[in-house]
């Protein structure tokens, strides 16, 4: 075996830590939220697994084409985007100690999120009217479910976002809501990038068939 | 084999959880760069600028990749140091157990598909 | 009051969808009534229930959580081996015109309900709680890495057991097959509430084994005492970082799986079904995705197990520790790369079924180097044949021959025979009664002494080891015999009087498996009441060669006063071998987190929704929703969840310790 790692000075074997702190609150949080959103991301990934399978199955039924709106779908990823950066402006400020700012660039995340989250009702609600149910076929069980499922995600984030934003109001920047912030920017980030998935492969590569 | 000593010290109390380095410009470099991103793709499916739809497809696809990479970069802060690895570890296997799922079963449902299907079905599909 | 209102109150559930007209259901739950009213009246006669909740249900120390795994697991054994009875005595007599006593809607609801609680209910619990109490101790650490979602996990997986119970005598289970394909699970065929009970029932248990997987991997990862890197980890701790691992990717499989099923059902979209474009075969490919790993997920711990007592009882350190570790992490990649052989007759073509019979043969290689280690670990050594070590050697012999009978179905056109018939079956218990289940009680044995302070009996353990592997190897030889005969699984009655002798075999089997089951009971009810005279005041009763060893038995709440550093990867024996001593001063206050009653209240309301939705009672099910978004939100107001055990707490108990060691000398 390798030579001791831990000796005193006299050569003796150390055995424990006679002074020894403990780890810091929330140690492993980071680790442990980034492994959450790694089996996040295979929830999604067999998403879109039955919609790769299942997702040209129109049973006579509309195809991507016919329902379709790329012009919607561009503003609704630029929302998106734009979450995105003014999340990334919050942490910025969270890093530089300013409350106020922080709660702004929040509450901006948190409309353009309320944005997205409209414009894709509103697309739904088209779809539905146009009968394009969820139930028409399973291209659209398919499509409804995914993109839906990123919804519930997104406004699983709202939720958390208005609830951080009462914590920082109430306790201030503290080291447990700092860490919390950047939870919620890793889950934000990650919601971004299945995004990106959701409308190159569902929309355009649906435009595209 | 002690690839990873470090993780083993406990009393190694030096923050590290690989997101104390965010900077304006890092988030700046990413936004444009997803903003570019994203329009390039949208804009040659609705466009229909290039020949045909399966160069279409592939280029948007690589572009999708391409995005995926930069966010995780510059929003994510992904990094081989961050956690001593261990969240990229785990990225990696976690696109790993992806690809194995998403191709096999893409594979085997098609393979299903053209080995059951009743023919007027399959000339019927697309 | 009108119809439509009991609709709305009641949802689907009325007084006749009680089972009333089974006796049999009813005197099971007369019986189980009886039985839980006296266990209440009890708790409450000798004013447990403080205790019971200050104690253990709000706890949040991982050895409570880890002994509460195994009780629910050896609760819920006992459920799944009547079902198993019930079958085995059903096939036994329904002969020669004979229907046996189970009509055909009560049986399919048992074959299902044994395969669901066998899985679920009683080897995730077991292997989860061995892996909850051992890994923190053996790294070295005081907790997990999220103690509380290590509570809020186990009633989670209580909240799923309660379900599937409650459906035993509130309506029904699923008539499905332990996998509920579609169509038959589909609403059209199965319109009533047993597959509901079966999918609410995963969900809520998976969210808690999701949970506990993340957990796990945390602890491992980061509070690993200093000095422990990751080759020096403790195999089964290794093990337990895979099967972990292999529990986050694939239970999300199953969560989204079970969810497009229940929205088939619930809102009529097409996944699966025969028309509008859906598959069902979407669904037998995607849940083998989840359900190929779970077999992994179940036996790696039970490899680790067995390590650590071979290791332990031959006196020598781990034959090929690199190797072991390398094949564990070969078979936890490999075990993603094998579903499709649970449906090789699905009617792919050649190219796909021969990558998945190669890929499957593949994965015995690092299985049968693990064997290869265990038994040059074992040349040689001073072998002690304790409980552990004797429930070793069955393993050994058991799965060596249902590691074959695997091989030999992994081959496509041998599998096309055997498919679906009892060979699977005897295969399939051959796997995980030798190895899972009988690595469970090796576990159990082995690290009895540390939970409780205290040996179990030796006696009654051998009793119970030779009924569990006589009556095993009777109870499945036979369906060997009758599967390459064609007989096919979940059958109610039978045609042809000369397979009968084998059936009237395996139900002797199985009654001896009972009578281990029994002798087991009785073990932990002696050891018990001879618990002076089993005492284990050491807290290394084994002689042993991990760090668990190293501290008292039972441990402190702290597990360590002071963190071990470790420089080998037996550590506990290396400690000793180098004449480590004991601190007796210095004792600082321990950082500890505290209990909270948040976890059980989260998980009742889930469980709650859960039979909200299965009965169709919206309300229920949404005002559950908004109970646990409101307690959930609420507890991360609380940011104090933590206090410290004083250091006149400590060194009381550390000075305890020193006076039962001087007393041991």
């Amino acid at each position: 075996m390798t030579v001791a790692v831990n000796s005193s000075q006299a050569g003796e074997p150390v055995f424990y830590l006679a002074d020894e702190h403990p780890h810091p609150e929330g140690y492993s949080t980071s680790l442990g939220f980034w492994i959450y959103l790694m089996s996040d991301c295979l929830i999604f990934a067999m998403l879109f697994a039955a919609f790769g399978v299942l997702g040209a199955n129109y049973a006579a039924g509309p195809a991507p084409k016919d329902l379709f709106d790329l012009d919607l779908v561009a503003v609704n990823t630029s929302m998106l985007l734009l979450s995105s950066i003014t999340y990334g402006f919050a942490m910025l400020t969270m890093q530089q100690n300013k409350v106020a700012q922080t709660q702004m660039w929040l509450a901006i995340t948190g409309l353009f999120g309320l944005a997205f989250i409209g414009i894709e009702l509103t697309e739904f609600a088209h779809m539905i009217h146009e009968g394009a149910t969820p139930q028409r076929s399973a291209f659209l069980s398919a499509f409804f479910t995914l993109v839906g499922t990123h919804g519930l995600h997104v406004s699983c984030g709202l939720i958390w976002l208005v609830t951080l934003m009462v914590q920082v109001q109430k306790f201030g920047l503290i080291e447990a809501n700092r860490r919390r912030l950047m939870c919620l920017s890793m889950f934000w980030h990650f919601l971004d990038v299945v995004w990106i998935g959701v409308f190159t492969f569902v929309y355009l590569l649906g435009v595209l068939r | 084999m002690n690839t990873d000593t470090h993780a083993a010290g406990a009393h190694d109390h030096h923050h590290d959880d690989g997101h104390a380095h965010s900077t304006f410009s890092g988030y700046m470099l990413g936004f444009v760069l997803s903003v570019v991103l994203t329009a390039i793709p949208f804009w040659l499916v609705m466009s229909g600028t290039l020949p045909s739809k399966q160069i279409t497809a592939l280029v948007i696809m690589a572009f999708a990749i391409v995005q995926i990479v930069v966010h995780m970069i510059y929003f994510l802060h992904m990094s081989p140091k961050s956690e001593n690895g261990w969240t990229m570890m785990a990225l990696i296997f976690t696109i790993v157990m992806v690809v194995i799922a998403l191709s096999g079963s893409l594979w085997v449902m098609n393979h299903l598909n053209s080995n059951m299907m009743p023919m007027h079905e399959m000339t019927g599909m697309k | 009051m009108s119809p439509d209102l009991l609709k709305l109150i009641f949802g689907r559930l009325g007084i006749e969808s009680l089972p009333l007209h089974e006796p049999i259901v009813v005197g099971t739950f007369v019986m189980v009534a009886l039985g839980g009213a006296t266990l209440l009246a009890g708790l409450t006669y000798f004013r447990l229930w403080g205790y019971l909740w200050r104690e253990w249900f709000t706890t949040v120390d991982h050895k409570r959580i880890g002994i509460m795994y195994m009780i629910l697991g050896i609760v819920m054994l006992l459920r799944g081996f009547a079902d198993a009875l019930m079958m085995r005595g059903q096939q036994m007599l329904a002969f020669g015109g004979s229907e046996g006593y189970l009509n055909a809607h009560h049986y399919d609801q048992v074959f299902t309900a044994h395969g669901v609680i066998m899985i679920f209910f009683v080897a995730m619990p077991l292997v989860t709680g061995l892996m909850n109490y051992v890994v923190p101790l053996q790294i070295g650490a005081r907790d997990v890495s999220f103690p509380f979602l290590n509570n809020f996990s186990f009633w989670m997986t209580v909240g799923g057991a309660v379900l599937v119970m409650a459906s035993l005598f509130i309506g029904e289970f699923a008539r499905t097959g332990w996998l509920a394909y579609p169509p038959l699970s589909n609403i059209g065929y199965s319109p009533d509430v047993g597959v509901d009970y079966y999918i609410w029932a995963l969900q809520v248990a998976g969210v808690g084994t999701t949970l506990s997987g993340i957990n796990l991997i945390c602890t491992i990862v980061k509070l690993r005492c200093p000095g422990m890197t990751m080759m020096k980890m403790p195999v089964f701790t290794w093990t337990s970082l895979c099967t972990n691992i292999l529990i986050v990717a694939s239970f999300p499989v199953l969560t989204v799986v079970l969810a497009l099923l229940s929205l088939d059902r619930y809102v009529g979209t097409n996944f699966f079904t025969n028309d509008f474009g859906g598959s069902p075969m979407m669904y037998v490919n995607l849940i083998w995705i989840w359900g190929h790993p779970e077999v992994y997920i179940l036996v790696l711990p039970a490899f680790g197990i067995f390590s650590e007592v071979t290791s332990t009882f031959s006196g020598k350190r781990l034959f090929g520790y690199t190797s072991m570790v390398y094949a564990t992490v070969v078979i936890t990649i490999l075990s993603y790369l094998v579903w499709l052989h649970h449906f090789f007759t699905m009617g792919s073509g050649a190219s796909v079924n021969s990558f998945f019979g190669i890929t499957t043969m593949i994965i015995s290689i690092p299985t049968g180097a693990k064997m290869f280690n265990w038994l040059f670990t074992m040349y040689r050594g001073r072998i002690r044949y304790e409980l552990p070590m004797m429930w070793t050697i069955a393993f050994m012999l058991t799965f060596v021959l249902g590691g074959m009978t695997g091989v030999l179905l992994a081959v496509p056109p041998a599998d096309f025979v055997l498919h679906n018939s009892l060979f699977l079956i005897a295969h399939f218990h051959n796997v995980i009664i030798g190895g899972v289940v009988f690595g469970a009680f090796a576990g159990i044995n082995y690290w009895f002494p540390k939970a409780f302070g205290f040996k179990l009996d030796v006696f009654w353990g051998k009793l119970s080891f030779w009924f569990w592997v006589v009556g095993f190897y009777l109870a499945f030889m036979p369906l060997y015999v009758l599967g390459l005969m064609g007989v096919t699984r979940r059958l109610r009655v039978f045609d042809d009087p000369s397979l009968q002798i084998w059936f009237v075999i395996a139900a002797i089997g199985a009654f001896l498996v009972f009578l281990g089951i029994l002798s087991m009971l009785m073990q932990f009810a002696v050891s018990f009441l001879k618990r002076e005279q089993l005492k284990d005041v050491t807290g290394d009763p084994w002689d042993a060669r991990t760090l668990e060893w190293a501290t008292s038995s039972p441990p402190p709440d702290y597990n360590f006063a002071f963190t071990p550093v470790v420089h080998d990867n037996d550590a506990w024996w290396d400690m000793k071998r180098r004449g480590y001593q004991r601190p007796l001063t210095g004792f600082k206050p321990i950082h500890m987190p505290s209990s909270t009653g948040t976890g059980i209240i989260l998980a009742g309301f889930a469980t709650a929704m859960g039979f909200g939705l299965i009965w169709y009672i919206w309300w229920l099910a949404a005002a559950s929703f908004i109970a646990m978004l409101v307690v959930g939100i609420g507890h991360t107001f609380n940011y104090h969840r933590d206090f410290d055990i004083p250091a006149d707490d400590v060194i009381r108990t550390e000075d305890a310790r020193t006076k039962l060691l001087a007393g041991a000398k």
